[in-house]
């Protein structure tokens, strides 16, 4: 009952969606109706075209995306850890901080051509800064009896850096990894659909342009429906990594 | 007199804060803890006890005078000892088991034998049942109680307690109060504990140090003398009420010197 009710402002949006194009409020060229678009998802499911582009665009934000936690993490925690990393770092930090990562995107292409490369390097670029402040603020921010009770109980540097401040500062960088997870879709549709040979980005401008639009509409639908969907298993991960958290 | 455990000779303290200018904090503070003696630090917020201990733990830098421990000078932080925080400072990513055998583990004790210890010093401060929960499921008095529990498992020489109880109500800090005092007759520690509560430090301490407001000194040490085991009931007496009140007056003139206040 409690679900139905949440779900039904979308109920709502999506019966005046397919009322307005069947009662020809709206143009179909600008808006086709919404069962057109689920047949036609349906038929990029059954006719499987859907798994290469969506194989492709998976692969190339897992990856990028995985390598910017791993080197953000490793970053962010050696600047809170060591004097001179922070100073070589930070000016270069605050620098690409504000910079859109999506401008880079042309000039990764014609470095690294169409291909996976060029994505990976795209997303992996735009997701490292969040990866790398939030683990910076989280290990900057532990608390320094934390850190002293361990160091009374017998713990060395490297225990210290592995058992006490990285747990401690993981609630704050697992959200910044939340963060990372939103901006490797973004980065990861548009620069497909700036040029690409496939990919679910590379579809929806394909669709468009032809004329298409239920297809690119379904092609859409199933960027957003990934996005939902990794959002929510994030956060079912995320509440199991810090069950010993207060509810 | 027995020997010193603990030897604070002219020890001073400036920190200069982020921003803003440099603080005297301590200023030439001298003060010994026998073997197996309780002495408590009191004095007006501010003054530095909780600094003074953090030199005698090896956690803040010490520039000017000495600190000995088992008369070996202090170099940093180290498990002869051990430390309870107000704020507890539990892991709160591992169990309240897994706090207590942390420390066992960083002193190379083998598994089985880690086990065994932890668990009789969860009995000890009758955490039994809770081994296996969170410290957030926990309330304030239970958390510290794992805190003292994980501090005293690796068996330090020194236990240093900064205003363990100051973050609890007034009828658990009543109790744990008891549990230390208790802990304490049987474990026999040299324990430095700071505090701003005049009546906890003479209910739990040998000997009670009171210091100026800042920059602290040692104003005066007052020998307790009240008899031991002390149950609660000893706050009832005549000579506790006296030695409360003496330093009572002490700290006060040094609160109100450090709130401005005109003394006298």
């Amino acid at each position: 009952m409690r679900t139905a009710g949440r779900y039904l402002p979308l109920a709502l949006l999506l019966a005046a969606w397919e009322a307005a194009s069947r009662l020809g409020w709206v143009p179909q060229s600008m808006l086709p109706s919404l069962s057109g678009v689920l047949a036609l998802w349906w038929r990029l499911f059954t006719e499987g075209e859907i798994y290469t582009h969506g194989g492709a665009s998976l692969l190339r934000a897992g990856a990028g995306l995985a390598l910017s936690i791993l080197v953000g993490i490793v970053l962010g925690i050696l600047m809170s850890w060591s004097r001179p990393v922070r100073r070589a770092l930070q000016p270069l930090v605050g620098i690409l901080y504000p910079l859109p990562k999506s401008a880079l995107i042309p000039i990764l292409m014609i470095w690294l051509g169409i291909g996976h490369l060029s994505k990976v390097a795209v997303i992996f670029l735009g997701c490292l800064l969040p990866v790398v402040l939030s683990s910076f603020n989280g290990a900057n921010g532990v608390d320094r009896t934390l850190i002293w009770s361990a160091q009374s109980l017998g713990a060395g540097r490297r225990s210290i850096l592995r058992e006490i401040v990285i747990p401690a500062a993981l609630p704050e960088i697992l959200s910044g990894i939340r963060i990372a997870l939103a901006l490797s879709f973004v980065l990861l549709v548009s620069s497909e659909m700036l040029a690409a040979r496939e990919g679910l980005g590379f579809l929806i401008s394909f669709l468009g342009e032809a004329g298409n639009y239920e297809g690119m509409f379904a092609a859409v639908f199933t960027v957003a429906a990934l996005g939902f969907a990794a959002d929510r298993g994030y956060l079912a991960l995320v509440r199991w990594a810090l069950r010993w958290r207060e509810a | 007199m027995s020997r010193e455990k603990i030897l604070i000779q002219q020890v001073g303290h400036t920190y200069t804060p982020p921003t803003g200018a440099p603080v005297r904090a301590l200023e030439n503070v001298s003060l010994e803890v026998g073997e197996n003696e309780f002495v408590a630090l009191v004095g007006p917020s501010g003054c530095g006890k909780s600094t003074l201990l953090y030199m005698v733990g090896g956690f803040l830098p010490l520039r000017e005078g000495r600190i000995l421990v088992d008369g070996r000078s202090v170099e940093g932080p180290g498990p002869d000892r051990g430390i309870v925080f107000q704020h507890f400072a539990l892991f709160p990513w591992k169990t309240v088991r897994q706090n207590v055998l942390y420390g066992l583990e960083k002193q190379g004790m083998e598994p089985a034998r880690r086990r065994e210890v932890a668990q009789r010093f969860l009995d000890m401060v009758k955490l039994s049942g809770f081994e296996d929960v969170y410290p957030s499921q926990l309330s304030g008095g239970m958390k510290q109680r794992v805190a003292i529990a994980r501090t005293l498992a690796i068996d330090p020489g020194v236990l240093l307690m900064d205003e363990p109880f100051g973050a609890l109500d007034a009828q658990t800090r009543g109790l744990l109060q008891e549990e230390l005092l208790a802990i304490w007759g049987r474990t026999r520690k040299s324990v430095l504990f700071v505090t701003h509560d005049v009546r906890e430090a003479v209910y739990l301490a040998d000997r009670v140090a009171v210091m100026t407001a800042r920059p602290g000194r040692i104003k005066a040490v007052l020998e307790m003398r009240l008899p031991r085991p002390r149950g609660a009931d000893v706050q009832r007496s005549p000579e506790f009420v006296e030695r409360s009140e003496e330093i009572w007056k002490l700290v006060r003139e040094e609160a109100e010197r450090a709130e401005g206040l005109p003394g006298r």
